[in-house]
């Protein structure tokens, strides 16, 4: 109290320090001090882990009660060969897995599509068309105890249709299904370019899936709001808090809208997060994400349940910072951003393999990538206190500036009209494509440095061993297709087809007749056709 | 005589939707003093190489980064033979494995640039090779 | 390519050949304008549709459009879509050819980017003989897309037969300052994204506008506003095409009608000569000068105060050009 340490600058007035910003543009201090974190009021803005708003963590006892779930991705190729690596991640020790669709499965497109040839399986993600494939892709998992998340957006209904089919099928209810379906489509039009139909369709699409959820599967993230896209697609830290925030209130405002009580969905709301390489920056925006959600929700929507006020977080390593040179050098990246990871409080956590700037993991680059989690949990005791970073004058300044920065930006979405004005008018686009064009520009003056690649850079790189894609696979799963497509009941897929089309031009929810849609074998390509008769298409305008 | 200026088309191919590399490299390319003709994603290889041939393109750069080089590549080189471009540049960036490079080279691209690449490279290897009449 | 064949080969429709050929025009080679002249007899014929606005006005959208209604009728287009270049690395962004993806594999289309490269008025300095080379290769409609203007850029009245400006609600202020001077840019003024708030309102006072402006004269055209609904982004019908597509027929229709058309062609050979005058008598002249030692000369003289520029434009014309007038 009444003590007043010196900045560094003050104490030698003669001694110059060069600026420095994070990545998000804010200005980092040499030092931070009391005065930097004045006006904090520990329980007004701070408060206990588990307790409004939240910014020390979302749970009590955190990682002392239960550890993150390890969720890794498994997913490669075929529904049956992608089901061996989900079983062998189990087997490893991971709770969770996620599964990635190929490239014509995510656009909408059956494997025999004459747009998907050359793409199907490619791109570490499997090709899911119809029940069968589901079926393949998740034969022996225990549905009630492993949690799938499902990196599915434009095609959610029809996925989550296929996975209730499923859990039916096996006799496992409804009501005790885990996981997660990513399903943000907002960011689709913002970062990562995967939409079938307009933005209004699709956003109505998202939301019968979350009715549907909030009716039969209390225990299943309907939504996973990710800012993850964002940030690969270019946004700093602080655009990602900032819009992610920004749909998740469109999501929650048009819930309101549908008719649902805010407290009835608003705790199912997911989040998903990317950390880069600057580790305070990564810290300080889930803490800054954390308050916001919780006052917003609660001040502004009105929200009772302290379930509603939980920023319930899924966190990725950032696979855009990881080089193609001197590969090895991922994993000491990896472990970093996971570390900050964990030490701002995610609830479940992904680690890169060091090989993926290339191609597609090998077993021992997926092996390490797991291992790095374990190791983080187990030997280096980060695990041990709750948001050990607390009070930090740094740490505290720096989620106190994000969340004033994020606000402002919020804000100014609000007055251009909201999110799907934004979209529309190229805000977001825009907005984007200039932070990744001045990253771009500071890795090339050398003004960032990236370690390999524009500083201590060596000649030839040593050969790293690559995971092949069978290339007969797609050969395969077109004839499987084609053979499972000629023994459906016409009669039945024409009315399920009816009925599905009728529903989109209605307002009905979607999911009933999806249900019944691929109980008689109706295709995923299929169904994104019946309803693009009804949504139409949309087509972005380039923006640089 | 020499070039006024190089033009170069930027585009995507297949169903990735990743852009950003193709845009952050349109928007370098602009600022080395080309004319690029971006054509953005969900392009068809006939789509690319007749774009090049409308614009009179010096160089078409093509993004991958889905694993679908393979698959592209040849369509495009052999299009691009079908319809004389020779001395037209074709270069391609994104990610793949290392030895996929000699095998996308054998198929006929002229070069590559992998993912971390710097974009000084890419502007330098176009100046230098592009073909120098247009007469 | 030898000329003659590069000219033959754009006669029989040859995208290589006349991609090639609007390229020397763009770069201003010497060999352009000779198989310029050449192809010159078979230009002229075509109609000719300017399409001007401000940027996000919709009019890459509405000429996509456009391009669908008249390739219904079989007709084959050519459009000039012109992007302004950086002025400081003179490098271009060129982002048209997204907006007309449909039309990428027909071939019955033929659509050129082109950076301004400096000129001004909104076109580039080549746009006009790359219209010419459109004409030449058989196009029946070329429609030209100016980049997006304020109100200095009209050159674009000097080529197109059939002016389109491009408006949306949204640009009140926009609309007050273009008032007085409407009749002289617009043939059609398209009022997109007429589904928006203010877009009565905003037809209503652009046709107040027209009617104030009006000559009371017997022949004259007057200016039509025409709602149109087209949008980047949905892919889907444009309301309102038919409707526009229509205004131009008839106005197409009034020019020949009126023998209007010969005029229109005047002003575009008025434009052109004076292009090509420009540019030749600069030629020219740096050529003549050129190695002479001449020009450091004059600037060390206009330094030293012994001379000024306008003296020294005098004396240098006078010996690269008569001054008498043309017989």
């Amino acid at each position: 109290m009444g003590l007043k340490p010196k900045s560094i600058n003050e104490q030698n007035p003669d001694k110059h320090i060069e600026p420095v910003r994070n990545m998000s543009g804010l200005e980092i201090k040499p030092l931070y001090g009391p005065e930097d974190i004045q006006s904090l009021s520990y329980e007004a803005d701070i408060g206990r882990p588990g307790e409004f708003p939240y910014v020390r963590g979302v749970y009590p006892y955190m990682y002392r009660e239960r550890v993150w779930t390890i969720r890794q991705l498994g997913s490669l190729g075929p529904p049956d060969k992608a089901n061996l690596r989900i079983r062998q991640l189990v087997e490893m020790g991971a709770t969770g897995v996620s599964i990635c669709l190929d490239m014509p499965t995510i656009m909408g497109r059956d494997s025999d599509d004459p747009m998907a040839e050359g793409e199907v399986g490619r791109c570490g993600g499997v090709a899911i068309d119809t029940l069968d494939d589901m079926r393949a892709l998740l034969e022996g998992i225990d549905l009630e105890t492993i949690s799938i998340n499902f990196v599915s957006n434009s095609q959610s209904a029809i996925i989550l249709a296929l996975f209730c089919v499923l859990a039916e099928e096996r006799g496992v209810p409804l009501s005790k299904l885990r996981g997660t379906m990513q399903n943000d489509i907002l960011k689709e039009y913002q970062a990562q370019k995967s939409y079938y139909f307009p933005p209004s369709p699709s956003l109505r699409l998202t939301m019968d899936t979350i009715a549907f959820c909030h009716d039969n599967l209390p225990l299943f993230n309907p939504i996973s709001i990710s800012g993850y896209h964002l940030a690969s697609a270019g946004a700093t830290p602080l655009q990602e808090l900032a819009f992610t925030l920004a749909n998740a209130f469109t999501y929650v405002r048009e819930g309101i809208n549908a008719g649902m009580a805010v407290d009835a969905f608003a705790p199912r709301l997911s989040f998903f997060f990317k950390v880069h390489n600057d580790f305070f920056e990564n810290v300080a925006k889930f803490r800054a994400a954390r308050r916001i959600w919780a006052r917003t929700m609660k001040d502004t929507f009105k929200a009772k349940d302290p379930a509603s006020w939980r920023f319930r977080v899924h966190t990725q390593t950032s696979g855009s910072s990881l080089t193609a040179q001197q590969m090895e050098n991922n994993i000491v990246r990896t472990t970093i951003q996971a570390l900050s990871a964990v030490i701002a409080g995610t609830q479940s956590l992904h680690t890169n393999s060091f090989d993926e700037a290339l191609s597609i993991p090998t077993p021992l680059s997926e092996r390490i990538a797991l291992r790095t989690q374990q190791i983080i949990a187990h030997e280096s005791a980060v695990a041990s206190t709750i948001d050990p970073l607390a009070g930090s004058y740094f740490v505290e300044a720096l989620t106190n500036e994000m969340e004033a920065e994020a606000l402002r930006i919020i804000q100014a979405i609000e007055d251009n009209g909201g999110v799907v004005a934004c979209i529309e008018n190229g805000y977001f686009q825009k907005e984007i494509a200039e932070s990744a064009f001045a990253y771009q520009q500071a890795v090339q003056n050398g003004e960032r440095i990236i370690v390999g690649l524009n500083a201590y850079a060596e000649g030839e790189e040593g050969k790293i061993e690559l995971r092949e894609v069978d290339p007969d696979f797609e050969k395969e799963k077109v004839a499987v297709l084609k053979q499972f497509k000629s023994n459906r009941d016409p009669s039945a897929l024409e009315a399920a087809g009816k009925a599905l089309r009728e529903a989109c031009r209605t307002g009905e929810n979607v999911m009933p007749p999806l249900l019944s849609g691929v109980k008689a074998g109706m295709s995923l390509g299929e169904a994104v056709r019946h309803m693009r008769s009804v949504f139409g298409s949309y087509r972005e305008k380039a923006i640089f | 005589m020499s070039r006024e200026r190089i033009k170069v088309i930027i585009s995507k191919v297949g169903l990735d939707g990743h852009d950003r590399g193709a845009k952050v490299v349109a928007s370098l390319l602009r600022e080395a003093g080309f004319e690029v003709i971006y054509l953005g994603m969900y392009q068809t290889p006939e789509a690319i190489v007749k774009a090049a041939i409308d614009e009179d393109a010096d160089v078409i750069g093509v993004s991958y980064l889905s694993g679908e080089h393979l698959v592209f590549t040849p369509l495009i080189v052999e299009l691009m033979r079908k319809e004389g471009l020779d001395d037209v540049l074709f270069v391609a960036g994104g990610s793949f494995p290392p030895e996929d490079i000699p095998v996308m080279k054998e198929m006929g691209i002229d070069e590559v640039f992998r993912g971390g690449t710097l974009t000084d490279e890419l502007i330098r290897y176009i100046k230098e090779n592009v073909r120098e009449t247009q007469e | 390519m030898k000329p003659q064949e590069m000219v033959d080969r754009i006669l029989k429709a040859d995208r290589r050949a006349a991609a090639r050929l609007m390229t020397m025009v763009e770069d201003q080679s010497e060999l352009a304008s000779e198989i310029m002249k050449d192809i010159f007899a078979c230009t002229g014929r075509s109609m000719l549709i300017g399409v001007t606005g401000a940027g996000g006005s919709g009019k890459s959208s509405l000429i996509e459009h456009l391009i669908g209604r008249f390739r219904k009728d079989d007709k084959k287009v050519g459009v000039v879509a012109v992007d302004p270049s950086s002025p400081f690395s003179g490098g271009a962004l060129l982002g048209d050819r997204i907006r007309f993806q449909k039309y990428s594999l027909d071939d019955g289309v033929f659509i050129r980017s082109m950076g301004s490269r400096g000129y001004m008025g909104g076109l580039a300095r080549a746009s006009s003989d790359v219209v010419r080379i459109m004409e030449a290769m058989g196009n029946d409609v070329v429609i030209i897309e100016t980049l997006g203007a304020g109100q200095d850029e009209v050159d674009i009245i000097h080529i197109a037969q059939t002016c389109l400006l491009v408006l949306t609600p949204g640009m009140g202020d926009d609309i007050q300052a273009i008032k007085a001077g409407i009749m002289e840019i617009a043939d059609l003024i398209v009022l997109n994204k007429a589904d928006l708030e203010g877009a009565n309102s905003c037809i209503q006072s652009l046709e107040s506008a027209i009617h104030y402006n009006l000559k009371k004269d017997k022949d004259v055209w007057v200016p039509r506003v025409v709602p149109t609904i087209a949008s980047s982004m949905q892919t889907a019908e444009c309301e309102g095409i038919e409707d526009l597509y229509q205004n131009i027929m008839e106005h197409q229709a009034f020019l020949h009608k009126t023998r209007r058309i010969d005029t229109v062609h005047a002003k575009r050979i008025e434009q052109e000569l004076g292009l090509i005058f420009k540019d030749e008598v600069e030629k020219t002249v740096f050529a003549g000068l050129k190695g002479t030692g001449k020009k450091r000369e004059y600037i060390e003289s206009i330094i030293k105060g012994n001379n000024n520029p306008y003296s020294v434009v005098d004396e240098v014309l006078s010996t690269f050009l008569r001054t008498e007038k043309l017989e």
